[in-house]
């Protein structure tokens, strides 16, 4: 319970330091994270045109922009934007759930959800699960190549992108391949709110057709991102790639 | 009717509060909700105990002064007031929850009662045209497109019983802030003030406390009034632009 109501009207509002502010920073943000997760689930869908096609795209990523950027400079460039957004992301994310909580002190006995979807309730905590993913999966294949499969920690598969992926997902490891699914699981329902929260507040769902197109937005970026994403685990265990 | 209520019971703002549960017999379905509680008041006070404090006004569901959670809904299960639900909406032997609506920015004056003029001080910091006062202009000298003047006029139907705040799972009041920028921006007469209202109107929502909109759209389902969730998208809209224009 708040001690005392304010009675005061605030004088020379500054925009930038509003609620709306951080919700335009976070949707900012998650735009950011929607392009490069197409583009990850787009690059990975290379391991079904075999080894070669597959190094090959993990080699050109970093002689991308050659001789304008260094080797490697692409990478860079786009993990201090990620990393950037991912700061802004939580950050804004942050802040805003220490209002609601601050703003609800004491909880309803009963409450019933009439509109909103599971997806929307579960952005919080399922935001926090793949953050823990994100973790996890860049030690495992890119800052400690940790490798869980049979030799991987040996050159021949740390060093090769495509041997590194088959090693994570042998049927062995078959728990391996469910953490990545619900991981993905996780994504879809996190892309499926977020994609169209982002368009609702960046203001372009001013009409009730505009609102359902922006829905449809969320399913569709859930479907194929996550869906794009766990087929390479998921033909891999199964031995289609190997 | 007989129904079991169970009913939030707080002495004054800083009283602890509790659910207490009462007995209620003789209610008829052609009752208001509100006559429902009328009768169990009148039964407290013939056994000398303290009636529920609740609001209520015009009790035609125009004045927004009614409020009450009802079983985990705001005005309760239909698309209504409190004062326009009916007791024909439940069923003999019910247990009926009543909280008040729960938001640090509507402390509890008493019982059900909550102080809502955080409303009225969002209103006063921008939520209005500046207008010289005279005799009234000539209604067709300003003329407005009939899409807009629709929607104005839609939007305008908020009545500010806070429904949408104790709906939201983050206190937040976009969607009554949403409608009376809507309402506003979408006439002639609110331009010259459009990015000064937007600015003023949020920044005082912010101080009152209320939190942030995460577009769940909890709030116009609550709605009595059915403002749809496409004005906070046009708050976001105007907040945008008046970033950059304001």
């Amino acid at each position: 319970m708040r001690a005392v109501a304010t009675t005061t009207l605030i004088k020379g509002a500054r925009s930038t330091r509003s609620t709306i502010a951080l919700k335009l920073l976070m949707a900012a943000s998650g735009i950011v994270f929607i392009l490069f997760v197409l583009a990850h689930m787009y690059g990975n869908l290379k391991a079904f045109s075999g080894e070669m096609a597959y190094n090959e795209y993990a080699e050109h990523l970093r002689t991308f922009g050659e001789p304008m950027l260094p080797y490697g400079g692409l990478l860079w460039i786009l993990r201090i934007v990620l990393l950037g957004s991912l700061v802004a992301h939580v950050g804004s994310a942050v802040a805003l759930s220490i209002r609601a909580h601050a703003q609800r002190p004491v909880k309803y006995a009963v409450k019933k959800n009439k509109a909103s979807s599971l997806s929307s309730r579960t952005m919080r905590w399922g935001g926090v699960a793949l953050l823990l993913f994100v973790v996890w999966h860049l030690l495992q294949f890119t800052i400690v190549k940790v490798n869980v499969g049979e030799g991987g920690q040996t050159p021949q598969i740390t060093e090769n992108p495509y041997q590194l992926l088959i090693n994570a997902f042998q049927p062995e490891q078959w728990w391996m391949v469910l953490i990545y699914l619900a991981s993905m699981l996780a994504l879809a329902f996190h892309l499926h709110h977020g994609t169209f929260s982002a368009i609702q507040t960046l203001g372009f769902t001013n009409t009730a057709e505009s609102r359902a197109r922006a829905r449809v937005a969320g399913w569709v970026v859930a479907i194929v991102v996550a869906g794009g994403f766990s087929l390479v685990p998921l033909f891999t265990v199964f031995g289609v790639i190997s | 009717m007989k129904l079991t209520l169970k009913i939030w019971r707080q002495a004054n703002a800083s009283d602890k509060g509790a659910l207490k549960t009462y007995e209620l017999d003789g209610v008829s379905q052609d009752m208001s909700f509100l006559e429902m509680l009328d009768l169990l008041n009148e039964q407290l006070l013939h056994n000398d105990e303290e009636p529920v404090a609740f609001d209520s006004d015009c009790r035609e569901g125009i004045c927004g002064m009614c409020s009450l959670m009802i079983n985990g809904e705001a005005h309760g299960p239909e698309v209504t007031t409190t004062c326009q639900l009916h007791m024909r909406s439940f069923k003999d032997g019910d247990t009926i929850t009543i909280e008040p609506w729960r938001a640090a920015s509507f402390p509890i004056v008493k019982d059900l009662i909550v102080d809502r003029s955080a409303f009225d001080r969002i209103i006063q910091n921008g939520g209005y045209i500046s207008a010289n006062t005279g005799s009234a202009p000539e209604a067709n000298s300003v003329p407005a497109p009939r899409d807009k003047a629709m929607r104005a006029f839609n939007t305008a139907t908020c009545i500010g019983c806070g429904a949408c705040v104790a709906a939201c799972p983050n206190g937040s009041a976009s969607l009554f802030l949403g409608a009376k920028i809507t309402h506003l921006g979408e006439l002639p007469q609110g331009q010259p003030e459009r990015y000064s209202r937007v600015q003023s109107m949020l920044a005082q929502h912010d101080h009152e406390g209320f939190g942030g909109c995460t577009n769940i759209g909890e709030c116009a389902s609550a709605c009595p009034k059915e403002i749809p969730l496409d004005v906070i998208s046009q708050l976001n809209k105007d907040l945008r632009n008046s970033m950059i224009l304001g």
